[in-house]
């Protein structure tokens, strides 16, 4: 019974220690060291799918190494903003500018699904992460020391079946980490994890961006989440920024705060007016 | 220590030592049945000679050398059947797996010939090819080309998407994302054409050879079907069943070897 539990909580980090852990961090190094992302400015951004116009004029800046959540309904666009930031779809119209020459191993994206080859090993699934440079020589260290920064290393020799849901998304993200990336996209990455792991790959995901500095851009349809970690929510309704709102609470936030609770209100109320019905939600 | 493990277990103990001969249980049996009946005079030696007496025959054909030329004919017949239809199957498969173009302009006419028996054509292949050895190597290659077509065509054609555009975003090119992508997603389709092919292989040829050969295993048995020698007859049948479970068991041990990655060869 009693390793039960350890296991379970080994794969979603023990609340208590993991926030000590955590606050320590924050404390030691003090304010975030120099951003090494790129910023984003989006202007006049148009997409069609046909006669359905999904995205009505997107104007955006988004600054060098900020946390950027995008939340609103299923459908709203947010989803196609984020292929179009990350170059997996081209725009109908408008332009999104990196402010300087960005290669292609400086934008990366992480899915919903982990996406990790079956028949690959762990060490060289998070390999393909390298792009280019995967013939590099120093290719599978950098690829190990990405595997230790999410907690997996001693799972480099494992097949990716054998894996738990969050030890995947762990994987996924540390392909998407090894290149050090200046802009990461996250397109709902945490949706199909169960509450626990939820948490602590919130956590994860906040401390690697602490630590490298890249831009993150975060699509959830979790407003808890999006108040948890970002610096600054947009709220996307019918193809336009209906919101733009500044999270101002310190950092590490504590989880289920008064603040934080307090904000994720009020954006869930912005949500929601939309429409007459509340229960639509 | 759980409670579980306390418990008695359920079901029959595991024999380890045994596991592997357990396959073999029923073939032997069967065999010991047919020897029991043959020795009390239940079944004519006219209609089934002994098992004892086939294996006989078999050791005197072993000894004049004419069952291993005959055995070493039909193998070749097969082998390179199999790999001039196998690798023009595959090949095919794979152009029109990736390239629309390719399967635009030759699927149709492969789905059309797909239809035709390959048996049937056998008259026509008399006349073409004579009994001579190209026309068993164009009958073998011709059934062995579908199932491995077919099946490789299939498997790329299935291979995730989201694992494709995953690999497109990082930066792999069409090489790279064919040999660490699209080709292992294909393979265990691609073994399942393999499985199919192999079945189909011994059949052509045995029934070629029975038809128009002057060598291998299906000449044999025509020949002592001649001669009245049902022994000889019946031991070709048994090599032709020791054959075919031989090739499967060599396809299954190479898909073992490829395709570790998949849950379902997993060993835990």
């Amino acid at each position: 019974m009693q390793e039960a539990l350890r296991f379970h909580l080994s794969d979603a980090d023990p609340l208590g220690r993991a926030e000590i852990i955590e606050q320590a961090r924050f404390a030691r190094r003090g304010a975030r060291t120099a951003s090494r992302g790129l910023s984003l400015t989006i202007r006049d951004l148009r997409k069609s799918f046909g006669d359905n116009e999904v995205l009505r004029g997107i104007d955006l800046h988004i600054s060098a190494g900020q946390f950027v959540a995008i939340v609103g309904r299923s459908g709203c666009g947010k989803s196609t903003l984020l292929r179009l930031i990350a170059g997996l779809d081209t725009a109908t119209a408008g332009s999104i500018d990196f402010g300087e020459e960005a290669r292609a191993e400086d934008i990366r994206v992480m899915f919903q699904e982990p996406r990790l080859l079956p028949w690959a090993r762990v060490l060289s699934n998070v390999e393909v992460g390298l792009g280019r440079e995967r013939a590099s020589a120093d290719a599978q260290a950098r690829a190990e020391s990405a595997l230790v920064e999410v907690g997996l290393g001693e799972k480099r020799g494992q097949w990716p079946a054998v894996l738990s849901g969050g030890q995947r998304q762990r994987v996924a993200l540390a392909r998407a980490l090894v290149s050090r990336p200046r802009v990461l996209a996250f397109d709902e990455p945490l949706g199909a994890l169960d509450a626990l792991t939820r948490i602590s790959m919130q956590r994860l995901l906040e401390r690697v961006w602490h630590d490298q500095g890249f831009t993150a851009i975060l699509v959830t349809h979790d407003v808890s989440e999006a108040v948890a970690l970002a610096d600054r929510v947009l709220v996307i309704e019918d193809g336009v920024i209906a919101h733009d709102i500044d999270v101002d609470i310190p950092r590490p936030r504590r989880r289920g705060s008064a603040q934080l609770a307090a904000l994720e209100g009020s954006i869930l109320k912005n949500l929601l007016q939309g429409t007459e019905d509340a229960s639509d939600l | 220590m759980s409670l579980i493990d306390s418990l008695p277990r359920v079901g029959a103990p595991k024999l380890p030592r045994f596991d592997g001969l357990i396959p073999w249980i029923v073939p032997l049996a069967i065999i010991l049945v047919w020897q029991l009946a043959c020795a009390t005079g239940f079944v004519s030696a006219r209609v089934l000679p002994a098992p004892s007496d086939v294996a006989l025959a078999g050791w005197k054909l072993l000894l004049s050398g004419e069952l291993v030329r005959n055995i070493w004919v039909s193998f070749w017949r097969a082998s390179i059947g199999f790999l001039i239809g196998g690798s023009i199957g595959f090949t095919l498969g794979l152009a029109n797996g990736l390239s629309q173009l390719s399967s635009k302009l030759t699927d149709t006419t492969l789905q059309m010939v797909r239809n035709i028996p390959h048996l049937a054509l056998i008259p026509l292949v008399i006349l073409w090819f004579g009994i001579d050895e190209s026309a068993k190597l164009f009958l073998v290659a011709l059934g062995v080309f579908f199932p491995i077509y077919l099946n490789t065509l299939h498997g790329i054609r299935t291979v995730d998407p989201q694992l494709i555009e995953m690999g497109r975003i990082y930066g792999m090119t069409d090489g790279e994302l064919f040999r660490r992508v699209i080709f292992p997603g294909a393979l265990p389709s691609i073994f399942v054409g393999l499985r199919f092919a192999l079945g189909i292989m011994w059949l052509t040829l045995i029934v070629a050879e029975t038809i128009a050969a002057s060598s291998g295993l299906g000449y044999m048995a025509m020949q002592a079907r001649e001669f009245m020698l049902i022994d000889v007859v019946v031991l070709s049948i048994l090599i032709y069943a020791l054959l075919g479970k031989l090739a499967d068991s060599a396809s299954r041990a190479l898909e073992r070897l490829t395709l570790s990655w998949h849950p379902a060869f997993q060993k835990h």
